[in-house]
């Protein structure tokens, strides 16, 4: 039996975490070209599980399908091309959080369709199950949809392949649980949680040999307008969340621990 | 015109989730306040009938269902076969669903099918004549925006807290069956069942009035030179257990157990809270040997009360994220609240 995989990743690059946001009009992200980004945590997770796969079923491919400012997924790239073995397909457009995630799945959906090799019989579609920007979990369904795959699982943390070929999928469901599925196969979209490997080491020898395609991938990035048809934002806001915070110093672990309790308890 | 469809998974035994009856009011406020608005309740399950008449009150014109015991697992294929079904049946052109991992897993595809839109996190539905305007999250709890779409269909799950919980008479309801084909492609995915994170205990409490969060100062070196992996377990779980806590966990925590480092064995990626974790819901939240910087506590958003113990008063919590921030050793706090607690009880 064919186990081998093609694997396509979908995933942006979003504000480092530790910077501060602020909206601009528009809305979009005051300053949002000088930020730091980095690859999107879920999507990041869900590269790391792809690459994962291909490794342990050989003859597999992993492709990164990411569209994101160039410039940006250039900075990004230089790190993330150093932490598992991917083919670019890069797309030229905005990365806000304000995009509508059914004009950039038709993006996504049309620049998969065209990569060269894809066997689409064999496809496992990867990325976040929810985003640092938009935070939809939306986007990977759509584009699932205009791929016709009907197999579709989200806040996965775990596939295993199966000796006959079939897939184990664990899905986080309410309550701390994980939701055990068997699927027959490929084709299937699977939006990752955090999966359970950590970020892997930067290895620059997988970099280098990244670099080659991602370069021209980088150049070869087709402009993408999203218009944003028929959506129309009344503001954009940063919630209050500055407290009044009291400082407790020198003050002994019993006396902490009766006031934590009566807190708890009141 | 606006035709609503709140779309609800139907248990068997007709019982109704917080989350969903707090839809149920959102759906009915929305039509109230909306111009020549009407509203429909599509279910989907295996026998739908309870839980109709459980919502017997709520003001719906219609109910309509997809049943049967293809519809009752939640598989993205079937569950998206329903949904389709019955917005097209109820002619629905604004379509709420409470946000619940089924419905997050399928409308979204839905939308697409149907040459929608579609909104998650939606804290807020409100009208303006015959406009429809929502609030929602965006930079995972960082940013609030309002919006309106002209596409229709338009699908919008509900984040918890968008309004109170609908309560109402229930009674007798006529329920329109609506079919939906599942054709084989649509089976392909089976269903084989749920399992606790396997943490060793369930130790996720959506339910708690608490939430305990451990950070990676538990596992560091302590002023004798040594650390005390063993001890800060004991104390944590005996912590988490005596106050039926929920235990939560920076991503810093996770990841040292994820690298195979002699860590705090009870903790997967389950219980991490923050940019890359969870976002729970506790009314008050405890933070222990952590440092309170932003990615983690964006996962507090919903936290009423916090408090945190650490031994950096200059910690990200003593910078406005918590109320009280008690500048002091974790270790030894709870070994004195679990004293207090022994003694309170004996």
């Amino acid at each position: 039996m064919n186990t081998s995989y093609h694997i396509v990743v979908c995933a942006g690059v979003v504000p480092d975490p530790l910077q501060a946001l602020e909206p601009a009009p528009g809305p979009a992200l005051k300053n949002e070209m000088l930020l730091p980004a980095v690859l999107d945590p879920w999507a990041a997770h869900a590269l790391y599980e792809g690459a994962r796969l291909a490794r342990e079923h050989a003859g597999s491919r992993v492709w990164l399908v990411s569209l994101s400012p160039r410039v940006k997924l250039q900075q990004v790239m230089m790190s993330v091309a150093q932490k598992a073995l991917f083919e670019l397909v890069a797309l030229d457009g905005p990365a806000s959080g304000f995009t509508d995630s059914a004009e950039v799945a038709a993006a996504l959906a049309e620049a998969i369709v065209t990569i060269p090799d894809l066997d689409r019989s064999r496809l496992l579609l990867f990325g976040g199950w929810e985003s640092a920007a938009r935070g939809a979990g939306a986007t990977l369904q759509m584009v699932g949809e205009r791929l016709g795959i009907l197999d579709q699982f989200q806040g996965v943390d775990e596939v295993r392949v199966e000796p006959d070929g079939s897939l184990i999928i664990l899905e986080r469901i309410e309550g701390g649980r994980h939701q055990i599925s068997r699927c027959a196969g490929p084709p299937a979209v699977l939006g990752w949680a955090t999966g359970s490997l950590p970020e892997p080491p930067n290895q620059p020898q997988i970099g280098m040999q990244n670099m080659r395609g991602i370069l021209p991938a980088l150049q070869r990035a087709r402009p993408v307008a999203l218009p944003g048809e028929g959506l129309t934002f009344a503001g954009a806001w940063l919630p209050s969340q500055q407290r009044q915070t009291r400082v407790v110093k020198d003050l002994p672990a019993g006396e902490i621990a009766r006031e934590i309790i009566a807190w708890i308890r009141g | 015109m606006e035709r609503i469809l709140l779309l609800l998974h139907a248990e068997d035994s007709g019982a109704v989730s917080r989350l969903e009856l707090e839809a149920v009011t959102a759906s009915r406020n929305l039509c109230c306040a909306l111009t020549g608005a009407v509203w429909s309740v599509g279910l989907v399950g295996r026998h739908v009938g309870p839980a109709a008449r459980r919502l017997a009150g709520c003001g719906a014109a219609r109910f309509l269902s997809v049943s049967g015991e293809e519809f009752s697992v939640p598989r993205y294929a079937s569950d998206a076969a329903a949904a389709e079904a019955l917005v097209r049946a109820a002619g629905a052109t604004l379509i709420l669903a409470p946000a619940t991992v089924r419905w997050n897993r399928c409308l979204a595809g839905v939308a697409q099918r149907l040459g929608g839109r579609v909104d998650t996190h939606v804290t807020r539905l409100e009208a303006e004549g015959s406009l429809v305007e929502a609030r929602r999250w965006y930079y995972r709890q960082r940013m609030e925006a309002t919006l309106r779409r002209s596409r229709r269909p338009w699908f919008v799950l509900l984040d918890p807290g968008c309004a109170l919980p609908w309560s109402g008479e229930a009674g007798d309801v006529v329920i329109e069956t609506v079919a939906a084909a599942l054709p084989p492609a649509a089976r392909r995915t089976t269903v084989i069942g749920s399992r606790a994170s396997q943490a060793g205990e369930q130790t996720i409490r959506p339910d708690a009035s608490l939430l305990f969060v451990a950070g990676a100062g538990w596992t560091k070196q302590q002023p004798d030179g040594k650390t005390h992996v063993d001890e800060a377990a004991r104390l944590i779980l005996e912590f988490v257990r005596k106050m039926h806590a929920s235990l939560g966990s920076s991503k810093s925590l996770v990841d040292l157990a994820a690298e195979g480092q002699a860590v705090l064995p009870f903790l997967t990626h389950l219980h991490q809270v923050g940019q890359t974790g969870s976002t729970p819901r506790h009314p008050k939240g405890l933070a222990t040997c952590c440092h309170g910087e932003e990615p983690h506590v964006v996962g507090w958003r919903f936290i009423a009360e916090r408090r945190a113990v650490n031994l950096d008063p200059n910690c990200g919590w003593a910078r406005g994220k918590a109320d009280v921030v008690y500048v002091a050793d974790a270790f030894a706090v709870l070994r004195e609240i679990l004293a207090q607690l022994d003694a309170q009880a004996g």
